[in-house]
């Protein structure tokens, strides 16, 4: 029996993939969620085999819901329109459906997920969720988890990144939170004309420097307004003088 | 770019190799007039020398200024002067190199001859550099209108998909498609209600001013739609007056900004939310308030005008050439917009 939770904000949709579901065999509906952070409580709960998740969502979208999970479920995504998901879905060939959708095309999304083995839907996940910009809210905040809560960072707040292991380190002037993704991820994500990677473990807020000191040979040091010292390699220099306009 | 600078690396090999077989050419005639070759290769050195600096002078002009159509008398006059400044030049530096009685007497007798070659070939240059920069400048122009008009072309395209509101009525459509299945009557209410708004949308022009009433009852059909989409989660409050309600604004103004504080009504907190929508007449404005709540822990609303204001300020804009007719607020976890629209 493959246990399946369906994360949508509007209770019609919900309806519908249920409705779908009903009488097909080795199926069981364990919950509906409203909204991402339901969705992530019911998943911890419930261990599900197969999650129906829509993309936009109050708060947290359905992306934002998957990269705060430990486990990734298998995801059947459902939208409207979305162009930036599409392309990704496409990009990474991970099962979606575009509503309206019908009973047959539902069908066979489960199909599809049935016959995939679970190394193979774990990898399409992880490649999708690497993809940048999923969707233009990733432009604008980075949802952490911190201990149990999620927290919603706005990224006017972020001072700057940092490299740190398989991590990266969001420091803001709160505090700092770990998030499980790469530099090059948050480079192509944040908008290029306010984040800058100046080194290979450092991207900053261009706004919150206030001077750049010479630093040993050909490198410098970025002294932000919070008072934090980011240096600044030979090419990462080149890169913050042409966005500053200097 | 790099197509651009390869083929003007050409002209200057081109260019190069010219002066190569002038000096040359020079250099062998005036060894046939009986000099050795030393002092005929320094004649044919400066000589050359001199000439393409005229050329490169007149070609760097034209590089940065191309002469109208009136003014090729201009371009004649810098050619006469050029090749009088070339042969001057030849005339009292050559002396320095041989000061036989023989040469300078045939270089006194081939001035004029000098003179002229030296003119036909600038001139050549001219015409030569005058018909490579126009059409360098014609392919630029070429490509900035196919870029403008690309750019055009987009914006087009941009407008008729704000138009149809995709996200709107896909998920509208998916509604539908679950109450087919267990309430078919309000499935069948739901259809009506988007066709009308669909049609109000498709018939009305963007200079058309219509009364806040019969603007309010378009709305009210997308809010009824909405409501059914979102359920229990989503209240509207609008409320106005008769005076304002026969005041006039144009067409489909309310709309975008309605679906914008839904939007983000919606989908920045997971409470329930109230879109609250009032209008009053106020010293010659109709001045119609929009509010939705927001997380201001959150989220940092766009001072000024978000996206889909944008579109409303343009068309106040366009219709009474003032820019201040659209303000912002946020404050509270409350967002607030305020449209004025002139009364006549």
């Amino acid at each position: 029996m493959k246990r399946v939770l369906i994360i949508d904000d509007e209770p019609l949709a919900r309806m519908v993939v249920r409705e779908y579901l009903q009488g097909m065999d080795g199926i069981e509906v364990v919950q509906e969620c409203g909204d991402g952070f339901e969705g992530i409580k019911a998943i911890n709960l419930h261990k599900p085999d197969l999650v129906f998740l829509d993309v936009q969502m109050p708060k947290i979208n359905g992306f934002e819901m998957l990269e705060l999970l430990e486990q990734q479920p298998a995801v059947i995504f459902a939208t409207a329109f979305d162009e930036y998901a599409i392309k990704a879905f496409e990009a990474h060939a991970v099962d979606y459906l575009l509503k309206p959708f019908s009973k047959e095309r539902l069908q066979k999304a489960v199909e599809k997920y049935l016959g995939q083995t679970p190394a193979q839907t774990k990898k399409q996940n992880e490649e999708l969720l690497e993809s940048p910009a999923l969707s233009p809210a990733q432009h604008e905040r980075i949802v952490v988890k911190t201990g149990t809560k999620v927290k919603i960072i706005p990224v006017q707040d972020v001072l700057y990144l940092e490299a740190d292991d398989d991590y990266v380190s969001i420091h803001t002037a709160e505090g700092s939170y770990l998030k499980n993704k790469t530099m090059g991820f948050f480079e192509q994500t944040l908008d290029p004309r306010y984040f800058v990677r100046v080194h290979r473990s450092f991207i900053v807020s261009v706004q919150e420097i206030t001077r750049i000191d010479p630093y040993e040979k050909d490198a410098h040091l970025a002294i932000l307004k919070s008072g934090a010292k980011i240096p600044v390699s030979k090419s990462g220099y080149a890169k913050l003088k042409q966005v500053l306009g200097i | 770019m790099s197509n651009q600078t390869a083929s003007s690396l050409k002209l200057d090999w081109a260019f190069a190799g010219c002066g190569v077989a002038w000096f040359g050419l020079q250099s062998y005639i005036i060894h046939s007039f009986g000099f050795d070759w030393y002092t005929a290769s320094i004649d044919g050195l400066v000589s050359t020398m001199l000439l393409a600096a005229a050329c490169w002078l007149i070609n760097n002009n034209l590089r940065y200024y191309q002469p109208g159509k009136g003014s090729y008398i201009n371009l004649f006059i810098w050619c006469v002067a050029l090749a009088g400044f070339s042969m001057a030049g030849s005339r009292y530096c050559l002396p320095f190199i041989s000061a036989q009685n023989t040469y300078v007497n045939f270089l006194s007798q081939s001035l004029v001859i000098r003179f002229f070659t030296n003119f036909l070939a600038i001139g050549w240059m001219a015409m030569i550099s005058l018909i490579w920069f126009s059409q360098i400048d014609h392919k630029e122009n070429e490509k900035r209108k196919g870029e403008a008009e690309r750019l055009a072309r987009e914006a087009e395209l941009y407008n008729l998909r704000q138009q149809l509101q995709p996200h709107f009525l896909f998920n509208s459509l998916n509604s539908i498609n679950a109450l087919i299945g267990f309430k078919p009557d309000e499935a069948r209410k739901m259809i009506h209600q988007l066709s009308d708004f669909l049609r109000g949308t498709l018939k009305k022009d963007d200079q058309q001013l219509v009364p806040l009433t019969e603007e309010l009852t378009h709305l009210q059909l997308y809010l009824d739609i909405e409501k059914v989409r979102f359920g229990h989660r989503l209240n509207t409050e609008i409320s106005c007056d008769n005076l304002c309600g026969s005041s006039m604004l144009p067409a489909l103004l309310l709309q975008p900004i309605v679906e914008n504080a839904i939007k983000f009504g919606l989908y920045d907190t997971t409470d329930d939310v109230t879109i609250s929508l009032r209008g009053e007449l106020e010293d010659g404005y109709l001045v119609i308030m929009v509010q939705n709540p927001y997380d201001a822990k959150t989220t940092r609303p766009r001072t000024g005008t978000g996206f889909g204001l944008r579109g409303v300020q343009r068309r106040l804009y366009l219709l009474f050439a003032r820019n201040d007719l659209v303000e912002t607020h946020a404050n509270d976890d409350i967002f607030t917009t305020i449209i004025k629209v002139p009364q006549a």
